[in-house]
């Protein structure tokens, strides 16, 4: 059973139109060209007419998780809709094979005014599962969901964990041979969603799964195949996991440098000191892991301060926050005797995965008697550096990646 | 195990397999049309104090209107061949059952838009829902006319039991149209706009309140109406009198069932389309 082909989509395109009033009038011809029997032309955009997905490529066997990520308005979500037979495809050609569950939306398909029972074989005769079969796995699915207290309420008064809960419960015991997942996790509490990575896990065995996230984490755990889209097109697409998630976080400019205050200290210059190793490359800086990570920092501080501190803040490329250095913490204030100061942040041993940073300066000054910091400047990603790990370990669904040796004692 | 092939081509080129595919959703989707029945019916009623009866409350005012506008003279409206009253009231409720089985395949389909574009399941069921609700309604207004004759002493014979089979008639013609509108009304509200307007017309070339006139122009439109057999053919049935349009009656029958064919399958063969706009 292990390893045929379930889910094959070949030079799969879909065009959409960007004006409603148009679309509406493609919409009439679309029928009538449909009921005919022709359809032509499939293959050219019309005017106001662009591709949301463009040529897409991929093979799914049992047993295999396929991560299906890219920026909002990739073209993912209308990907799905194709796979599961939502929408026709404008070129190219879908081929599924078995029953596929989809939990597409949030609560999708649930009858507000039913009780989560009720809806549970509603949900099942529109998958086209007889009562029968229902009848045996019902238990099993209220008790996955762990709403059992509220299975006989109408869902409309359900939270939207609740929803998901169930939803998820639903789909995954419906023995589905393909499963299509959106970003649906992302509403249960971390208790359901390790219960459902599981519950994933053991279902990869007998079926397929096409998982949409925006969480780089989780697609990391639970995919082994991953297929990065981005304006339709796909940009990566195999088993290394790891580099298309590096690849999608690369289309993110949203670390641009920001000066943010500087009324009482200016920044001249932020420079990260590359690792020897790297030195003669250019662009941004490289560190090796597990190097010392060196800020050099030139600051001009107002007259009337007489002592100030340094922060260095780092984010990666989700703008998450992923380590802080303060001045203040370690040592005294330093003070402003000088006109310009040419500073040097020496932070030791970079365990941060591999990836790029953006550094971020606050000068700061401590008000000792209010026991406040006065902000004096902010230098937001100012610059960028990037540590390279040795390739294995690459994306790891972590921040940092902790050195370390294992001897028997 | 079941292989589904998706593609841009139209599936009108494969009739043979597009017409078994569509035998075995009909199937599949009769189990759910059953559910969004009863959903819908419990739905109607729970937030109503009158509940059922306001399938009677207007036809009832309805004939009130037409029985005072007769009296007072200001218009005539011909010799029935029964009293005017029981005319009137079976001919009003006869034609809302017609009206509500033609608006119901564009209503359900709105309704379920949100489904429709996240869930695949039998799109058919939603039309299959649509006809069971039409004849649930129309068996309420049955019960509720035949009470009401008895109520008023009118009893016309026992070609009274045909009645139900002209009401199938009458909710399938209904469902017929509404489907054939429903593609295009899900893409342009005017269509729905549209309805109530052209229907009232149709009503006044219907002999639903008046009695089908002898000569003229007017008679004329009347006889040529294609829904005249259909209206008149069930009235008479209720009331025992000698149906005038049976042929016309049967032959609407033939048509009705070739369309209902034609339009199920546009119907199936629009939805991938209409649902792409919708979101659109």
């Amino acid at each position: 059973m292990a390893g045929e082909v379930l889910v094959k989509v070949e030079g799969v395109s879909k065009k959409f139109c960007r004006d409603l009033k148009t679309s509406l009038w493609y919409g009439v011809k679309d029928l009538t060209s449909e009921l005919l029997g022709g359809r032509h032309d499939q293959a050219n955009l019309r005017p106001k007419e662009f591709w949301a997905v463009n040529g897409i490529n991929f093979e799914l066997r049992r047993g295999e998780c396929l991560g299906l990520i890219g920026r909002n308005g990739a073209g993912k979500s209308t990907m799905l809709k194709m796979l599961n037979g939502l929408i026709k495809p404008d070129t190219g050609k879908i081929t599924i094979e078995g029953r596929v569950g989809a939990l597409i939306e949030l609560g999708s398909g649930f009858n507000p005014i039913l009780t989560g029972r009720e809806n549970i074989y509603n949900n099942g005769s529109v998958l086209g599962i007889p009562k029968k079969e229902i009848d045996q796995v019902i238990d099993e699915i209220i008790e996955f969901s762990e709403i059992e207290k509220f299975i006989d309420t109408p869902v409309a008064y359900y939270s939207s964990g609740m929803k998901v809960r169930l939803g998820f419960s639903v789909a995954v015991h419906m023995k589905p041979d393909v499963l299509i997942l959106d970003e649906v996790l992302a509403v249960g509490d971390s208790g359901f969603k390790i219960k459902s990575f599981n519950k994933i896990n053991e279902m990869m065995k007998n079926a397929a799964v096409i998982f949409v996230s925006h969480s780089m984490p989780n697609v990391a755990i639970i995919s082994n195949k991953i297929l990065l889209m981005e304006y339709g097109k796909m940009e990566h697409y195999g088993e290394d996991v790891s580099s298309g998630i590096d690849k999608y976080f690369e289309h993110f400019g949203g670390n641009d440098p920001k000066l943010e205050f500087n009324e009482f200290a200016q920044v001249e210059e932020v420079e990260v000191v590359p690792s020897q190793k790297y030195a003669s490359l250019g662009g941004i800086p490289a560190i090796d892991y597990q190097d010392d990570l060196n800020v050099r920092i030139r600051v001009k501080v107002d007259r009337n301060i007489d002592w100030f501190h340094v922060k260095v803040q780092i984010t990666d490329k989700d703008l998450k926050i992923v380590g802080i250095y303060d001045s203040f913490q370690f040592q005294e204030a330093i003070q402003n005797d000088q006109d310009i100061h040419d500073l040097q942040a020496v932070i030791p041993n970079c365990i941060f995965i591999n990836g790029e940073y953006s550094v971020s300066i606050f000068i700061q000054q401590r008000d000792m008697v209010l026991k406040k910091w006065n902000l004096l400047g902010l230098y937001r990603y100012w610059t960028k550096f990037r540590v390279k790990a040795s390739s294995t370990l690459g994306y790891v669904p972590a921040v940092v990646y902790l050195p370390g040796e294992v001897s028997k004692s | 195990m079941q292989q589904r092939v998706y593609t841009p081509h139209s599936n009108i080129r494969k009739p043979w397999l597009m017409i078994r595919e569509m035998i075995v959703d009909i199937r599949r989707g009769n189990d759910l049309a059953k559910r969004l029945t009863i959903r819908d019916i419990k739905a109607l009623y729970r937030q109503s104090f009158l509940g059922i009866l306001w399938a009677f409350i207007l036809p009832l005012a309805n004939t009130l209107v037409w029985v005072f506008l007769n009296n007072s003279g200001i218009v005539a409206m011909g010799e029935t061949d029964i009293p005017y009253p029981i005319y009137v009231f079976s001919g009003t409720m006869i034609w809302a059952i017609f009206m509500e089985s033609m608006q119901a395949p564009i209503e359900k389909t709105t309704q379920n838009k949100s489904i429709l574009a996240k869930v695949n399941f039998p799109r058919e069921a939603l039309v299959v829902a649509g006809i069971y609700q039409g004849l649930f309604n129309a068996g309420v207004k049955l019960i509720i006319l035949v009470i009401a004759l008895a109520i008023m002493g009118y009893f016309g014979g026992w070609s009274l039991l045909l009645f139900p089979l002209g009401i199938v008639s009458l909710v399938l013609g209904g469902t017929a149209i509404g489907l054939l509108l429903t593609p295009l009304g899900m893409l342009y509200t005017d269509i729905s706009k549209a309805i109530p307007l052209v229907m009232q017309f149709l009503m006044y070339t219907t002999p639903v309140v008046y009695a089908v006139p002898k000569e003229g122009f007017s008679s004329q439109i009347v006889r040529h109406n294609p829904i005249t057999p259909l209206i008149m053919t069930a009235r008479d049935w209720l009331t025992g009198v000698e149906p005038e349009f049976l042929n016309g009656y049967l032959w609407m029958n033939l048509v009705i069932i070739i369309m209902l064919i034609i339009v199920f399958v546009a119907y199936r063969l629009a939805m991938p389309i209409l649902i792409e706009r919708m979101n659109a």
